[in-house]
């Protein structure tokens, strides 16, 4: 039988062509885009997979040398972090028992991260090494990560963050994030910058204790900058554990527990000193804000 | 032939009625549209300031990182639910009271998307990177879902509003008086796409009006359970909820029939639609609305003994902030003004009226909103870590732009009404036609036998 090619018969046929083409088409898109998620293929060489250790027990949340969570403050002027925003935050836990522990975090670098996975840009993303970035420079504001990230380790640029006159010789990278950028989402990059050169995290550097250790699961080591220890048996020995590990997020940061024991703290001497920002100061009206509201 | 000088006699009177808002516009519809057009440019205001300063304008810290402009997404996208419900379900059900109303529903819909949309771009840090949206979306966020679905149904809504107003637009096309401006002879010839009313045009146009019908019911659906993934693809207590999804969409529909009731309400007054608009119409749709509230009852009372009966983890904070903390005042006012009282107002024989109704619908509407509010700032003032819970109160930018979205809806509304007949001639005049040829015409399980209607039924048939 011999069709017209009818407006209607032309309509139906541009239809099911256009339909035919859109499923494959986004098929194809959907199993691209997942393999972009996938760390890439690594040629030989061994990825390095960063961690981060917290040895609670060397921990007293700087009680004893009387200042401000040191972790905190090396990170606040590493990165020039603008308040209110710390980038590892020494959090204060009630124990169950009595008495309270601090539990410095940093951003957890899930393998399962939740503001990866809800990221409409791709502007938060996984590097090779397992670190979770934000690309400042792509970042469009919506802050779906912030209602994803479990841990409170996101922060917004709700005014324009201060900006330091170094950052004027600073190249923006997402490991450094500067000069920070305004309406866009900043958080810990465990010094990704620095250990490429063989250097530890500013947290690590500056905590007096040692309690903070840096390290790499893929050869098994991590040291705090004055002893190395062998990291699955140094985890395994002292009973490490995870934040909200029910959560599967699978983090990058292991906590070792205790309350500050080998530093003589009593655990029901509490508080902190308040985290300062001391470059800040060296800069005039700059406008903060606060990360709890009015 | 008494009966047929009397259908006659009820179309002139429909048309007359119908088209009048079209011809005349009095000196306080103007005072009126200025009075939006203020309000809206007051919002605008408000935005550039937030635009300039960035967020920091607003209330939303990092803690409680979303407030007032997420509950307005979440409460607009509810509210065109009402088109979807009204038009295409009725439709789908061929309830022939409907046709009266159905326009009404339509535009609110195509209205209440247009507004809702704006307002996640409203809450973006960096609304200026808008499109990188588009270079670098990625279907595995919710947001994207979001895009995708609402654009999907802005489309459906807009395509289903317009096709059963192409025959009333050729009305308008044809009683077009000869001091019409060229412009406007010109848009509504356009648009009526050479509208004569031949049977093959009938025909397919049933077809057409049949097919987006059955479309636009998914997509809706779809459109209020994708809303609701936002907050409940988080790993937060009260939002990491598998109900969320059927609980987003039984309160869209809820909110949008409110919607639609008092908009009805108000264009029956002002535009004189009192025989075609009936207590009939209030009642029913309060019946609908009234077999919803009992729905949400249900879903909170299910929600709040499961979840309550444990008080597993952070749950036992989120129901200390709900009932007694300080979201207490907006929990009781939804709970008790948005959902019991209008409930009892539909039950009671006696408030069972359009007063009533109309009062009930604007409880609800209000018990809505303040739901959209506690159910997002709620969800975020939960602690995740050992810090003192955050607060939120909207700054003055953020109730600004609140109240230009507000008038925004209704400025488009006003214009709309004075465009397009409010309600669907030809529909109402067929439905009248054949239940009054069939000697019936009060009877509502009367099947309407002629020209279009019939060819919608056909159509369903064939479908």
């Amino acid at each position: 039988m011999k069709t017209k090619l009818t407006r209607r018969n032309f309509l139906r046929l541009a239809g099911a062509l256009g339909m035919g083409l859109a499923i494959p088409t986004t098929a194809v898109a959907v199993a691209q885009n997942k393999q972009d998620e996938k760390p890439t293929p690594h040629t030989g060489a061994r990825l390095r997979r960063w961690v981060m250790v917290v040895d609670q027990r060397y921990c007293d949340g700087c009680q004893s040398v009387d200042k401000p969570p040191q972790c905190g403050q090396a990170c606040i002027e590493g990165h020039y972090g603008p308040e209110p925003q710390q980038w590892i935050e020494c959090y204060e836990h009630e124990m169950p028992g009595g008495g309270t522990q601090f539990v410095p975090t940093p951003c957890q670098h899930c393998q399962n991260a939740p503001c990866v996975n809800v990221c409409p840009v791709g502007a938060t993303f996984h590097t090779p090494e397992g670190l979770v970035l934000v690309d400042q420079q792509r970042c469009i504001g919506c802050r779906l990560c912030m209602a994803a990230c479990p841990y409170d380790r996101r922060f917004f640029n709700w005014g324009q963050p201060p900006i330091p006159p170094e950052a004027a010789f600073a190249r923006y990278d997402p490991e450094n994030q500067i000069p920070a950028i305004k309406g866009t989402v900043m958080k810990c990059s465990f010094c990704g910058m620095l250990a490429r050169s063989g250097k530890l995290p500013y947290c690590v550097q500056g905590c007096d204790s040692q309690a903070l250790y840096f390290g790499d699961l893929e050869e098994d080591v991590a040291t705090n900058g004055r002893e190395v220890v062998k990291l699955s048996v140094f985890l395994s020995e002292n009973s490490a554990y995870q934040l909200k590990a029910e959560l599967g997020t699978k983090p990058r940061v292991y906590y070792i527990p205790g309350h500050g024991q080998a530093l003589g703290r009593d655990p029901f001497r509490k508080g902190r000193k308040p985290t300062v920002w001391p470059w800040l100061a060296r800069l005039k009206g700059s406008k903060t804000w606060n990360r709890s509201g009015t | 032939m008494e009966p047929v000088r009397h259908v006659e006699h009820f179309r002139e009177r429909l048309e007359r009625v119908a088209l009048a808002p079209l011809a005349h516009s009095g000196w306080r519809y103007f005072l009126w549209v200025f009075f939006l057009a203020g309000v809206v440019g007051w919002g605008a205001y408000a935005f550039l300031t937030q635009y300039r300063e960035g967020l920091i304008v607003t209330a939303m810290r990092d803690r409680i990182s979303w407030g007032l402009y997420i509950a307005l997404f979440v409460f607009f996208i509810g509210i065109s639910h009402a088109g979807t419900l009204i038009s295409a379900i009725l439709r789908a059900s061929q309830a022939g009271w409907r046709t009266p109303v159905t326009r009404i529903a339509e535009f609110i819909t195509v209205v209440a998307l247009m507004v809702g949309a704006l307002m996640p771009l409203i809450d973006m840090g960096r609304p200026d990177r808008l499109l990188n949206m588009f270079f670098y979306g990625r279907w595995q966020s919710p947001l994207v879902w979001d895009i995708l679905s609402i654009t999907t149904y802005l489309t459906g809504s807009i395509i289903y509003l317009y096709l059963p107003m192409i025959p009333d637009i050729a009305l308008v096309r044809d009683r077009l008086g000869p001091t019409a401006s060229g412009l406007k002879r010109w848009v509504y010839t356009a648009f009526s796409l050479g509208w004569q009313g031949t049977p093959d045009q009938q025909r397919y146009l049933g077809r057409a009006i049949t097919l987006m019908m059955l479309l636009i019911i998914p997509i809706a659906i779809s459109v209020h359970t994708v809303v609701s993934w936002v907050f409940a693809m988080t790993l937060r207590e009260p939002w990491d909820n598998p109900m969320f999804g059927i609980y987003f969409v039984a309160g869209a529909i809820f909110s949008g029939i409110a919607a639609l009731i008092i908009l009805m309400a108000v264009l029956r007054r002002i535009f004189h639609l009192e025989e075609y608009i009936t207590p009939k119409h209030f009642i029913n749709l309060g019946y609908l609305m009234g077999a919803m509230t009992f729905l949400m009852i249900y879903f909170n009372a299910s929600e709040y003994i499961v979840t309550g009966y444990k008080m597993a983890g952070d749950e036992a904070f989120h129901f200390e902030q709900l009932f007694t903390g300080p979201l207490a005042p907006y929990y009781w006012f939804y709970a008790l003004g948005g959902l019991i009282l209008p409930g009892l107002l539909i039950l009671f024989p006696w408030t069972r009226n359009i007063k009533g109704i109309v009062a009930a619908a604007g409880l609800v509407i209000a018990g809505m909103w303040v739901e959209r509010y506690f159910i997002v700032v709620g969800g975020l003032r939960v602690p995740l870590m050992p810090y003192a819970a955050a607060s939120y109160f909207p700054s003055w930018v953020e109730w600004s732009i609140m109240a230009g979205a507000l008038a925004g809806f209704a400025l488009i509304i006003s214009v709309f009404v004075k465009l397009f007949p409010v309600i669907a001639v030809w529909e109402v005049a067929e439905h009248h036609e054949a239940t009054v040829k069939e000697g019936a015409e009060e009877k509502e399980k009367t099947v309407p036998r002629r020209r279009l209607v019939s060819e919608l039924e056909r159509s369903h048939e064939s479908v």
